[in-house]
């Protein structure tokens, strides 16, 4: 069964030199061990593919149930060379939610929608 | 060490911009000790020092000067202190501009401490000459070849001058390009009495500033699920509620709008996060996989458990440099056929200005049709036959007179494109300037950071 990221976990983002950062913070334990297995960076990286031009890096928060992307490249340059709407990457965290994630038979989806 | 605890620490001001209600709000309807405001931001640096060259008087956060003037009278009443990073580039031109205000609205008995010694733009020429490179942390490269390019350069200076300034009784600080979490750990400090090598404190102190210093993002502010959060045109600033053992409370003032639970903590934790095991400030490197947060009551989250490591033996200094030019304009188009029509009127401009000789490279120039999902392009599906869409064009350049032609080209298309283009408001777009960030490091010995204090009796 396929469900919406955002069924699993929220988000925030902001700008980090020319990329940004995303983070995905799940709701519970079991969410998290889900999304550590299949949330890698290349993942991120193809849903990104028209934002993210450069490598996309995953760093682990189990205290917060968190993972951390940074999306390099992804801002249309730093500082304030972006010629973009969203010139900080402000609305990432709201764009990775929307990955549709296979979760195993019997998962407990924390989100019905 | 003044022995009371815990302590209130507010920040009322997420960025210069950000609504002046938050600090009203926060002295006004509820208990607080300090009150902290972050004004800068990169790029506000070259801006604040663009205007002291005009003007003697200027370089420092204005909005700073007139929200104090509506707040000082309860901030006196209640022993509020205030700490700010509103400088900018001219401490001793904000702080005199602090004092009339005190004066004109008769307060006596406050001191009024500037923190100075973050701006080195004028001593990187010597810096250079004795032998520090400055070089790109990015690109690795050296500053001496751009150093006519330099609009400002700023060491991002930690909490020490701020808490001496405390100590010497200041109520108002007012402090330059110091790093946001500081403003938070200095009263921390002062209070308290811990060492500046107890890490794990000065991490903790350093998180809650962290959590805080985006104002209401912590309190419901840009949280996923939006639909719950409470009454947000009265959201309430954070609070933290610090205690001498290191562990706090993030909070806000009851009957505010606005949510604090471990979910709106957790989101501002992960809030332009780089690796999270080395979060690091002038005061301290800070592990943010220790930090547990817990529930503590309606609108309160407890955080403890943090653990930090020593400060590194370096300061950052960022330095803005001049890197062109930029436009950016936008027109509506409406339907039928809108996407249609937008894209030909983007034609059309790039086209005009070939013909008079004026071209972009493919990188040197953006265009987006607002309302076909540009925000989450290639994510999120775009609608087929949007009722209208608004195009947005713009260009960058090292040439200024090439930006400003560009922006000579999107009002003729309201009379010379197709029908339905409208909405060509705010005039000719100008070029401003580009401002690129040139991170460095630097020894922390080679800089002085002192405090300057007036009282006003």
């Amino acid at each position: 069964m396929k469900v919406r990221l955002s069924q699993l976990a929220y988000s925030r983002s902001g700008d980090k030199g020319d990329g940004s950062n995303v983070g995905v913070i799940a709701y519970d334990r079991a969410c998290y061990e889900l999304l550590c297995r299949v949330l890698t960076p290349a993942v991120v990286k193809r849903h990104f593919k028209e934002i993210c031009k450069g490598d996309v890096e995953r760093y682990e928060m189990p205290n917060l149930l968190a993972l951390n992307f940074i999306l390099r490249d992804s801002l249309g340059g730093g500082g304030s060379a972006s010629l973009k709407t969203d010139a900080q990457g402000k609305t990432h965290g709201l764009g990775m939610l929307y990955l549709e994630i296979e979760v195993p038979a019997g998962f407990v989806v924390p989100k019905g929608s | 060490m003044s022995g009371r605890e815990p302590i209130l620490i507010a920040n009322g001001q997420g960025f210069w911009g950000d609504s002046i209600l938050g600090p009203v709000r926060l002295v006004r309807e509820g208990p607080l000790h300090y009150l902290t405001l972050d004004y800068l931001a990169e790029v506000t640096m070259s801006i604040l020092q663009k205007l002291r060259s005009r003007s003697p008087d200027a370089g420092y956060a204005t909005d700073f000067v007139r929200m104090l003037e509506r707040i000082l009278p309860t901030c006196k009443a209640k022993g509020i202190k205030v700490i700010a990073n509103a400088a900018g580039v001219n401490p001793s031109a904000c702080r005199a501009a602090v004092i009339a205000v005190v004066k004109k609205l008769g307060i006596s008995g406050l001191k009024i401490a500037t923190v100075e010694g973050d701006d080195i733009l004028g001593t990187l020429p010597a810096l250079l000459a004795s032998g520090e490179e400055l070089r790109n942390m990015d690109s690795g490269k050296p500053l001496a070849p751009r150093l006519a390019d330099v609009q400002s350069a700023n060491v991002y200076i930690g909490a020490r001058s701020l808490t001496d300034a405390l100590a010497q009784g200041a109520d108002i600080v007012i402090a330059g390009r110091v790093t946001d979490p500081s403003l938070v750990v200095a009263p921390m400090m002062h209070e308290f009495g811990w060492a500046w090598d107890d890490w794990d404190k000065l991490a903790a102190a350093t998180i809650a500033g962290h959590i805080v210093e985006c104002g209401a993002q912590c309190t419901g502010g840009n949280f996923t699920r939006w639909r719950e959060v409470p009454d947000m045109a009265r959201i309430g600033y954070p609070i933290v509620e610090a205690y001498q053992d290191g562990s706090f409370v993030i909070t806000k003032h009851p009957n505010t709008g606005g949510l604090v639970t471990v979910e709106t903590v957790a989101s501002q934790l992960l809030y332009e996060m780089g690796d999270p095991k080395r979060y690091l400030t002038p005061d301290v490197v800070a592990d943010f996989t220790t930090i547990q947060l817990e529930p503590a009551g309606k609108d309160r989250v407890r955080v403890s458990g943090i653990r930090g490591t020593p400060a590194t033996p370096t300061y950052k200094v960022s330095i803005a440099v001049l890197d062109g030019w930029k436009a950016t304009g936008q027109l509506t188009i409406a339907g039928p056929d809108a996407i249609a029509k937008a894209e030909l009127c983007a034609k059309i401009v790039w086209e005009r200005l070939k013909l008079d000789g004026v071209a972009f490279e493919p990188e040197e120039r953006m265009q987006e049709l607002v309302g076909t999902n540009v925000c989450h392009a290639g994510i999120a599906a775009a609608p087929s036959e949007p009722a209208e869409v608004v195009l947005r064009l713009g260009v960058r350049s090292t040439d200024r007179a090439k930006v400003d032609r560009f922006g000579m080209e999107l009002a003729p298309l309201v009379t010379s494109g197709p029908p339905g283009v409208t909405g060509f408001a705010g005039g000719r777009p100008q070029a401003t300037e580009v401002i690129g960030f040139w991170p460095a490091l630097l020894k922390k010995e080679l800089v002085t950071t002192r405090v300057a204090m007036e009282e006003v009796r």
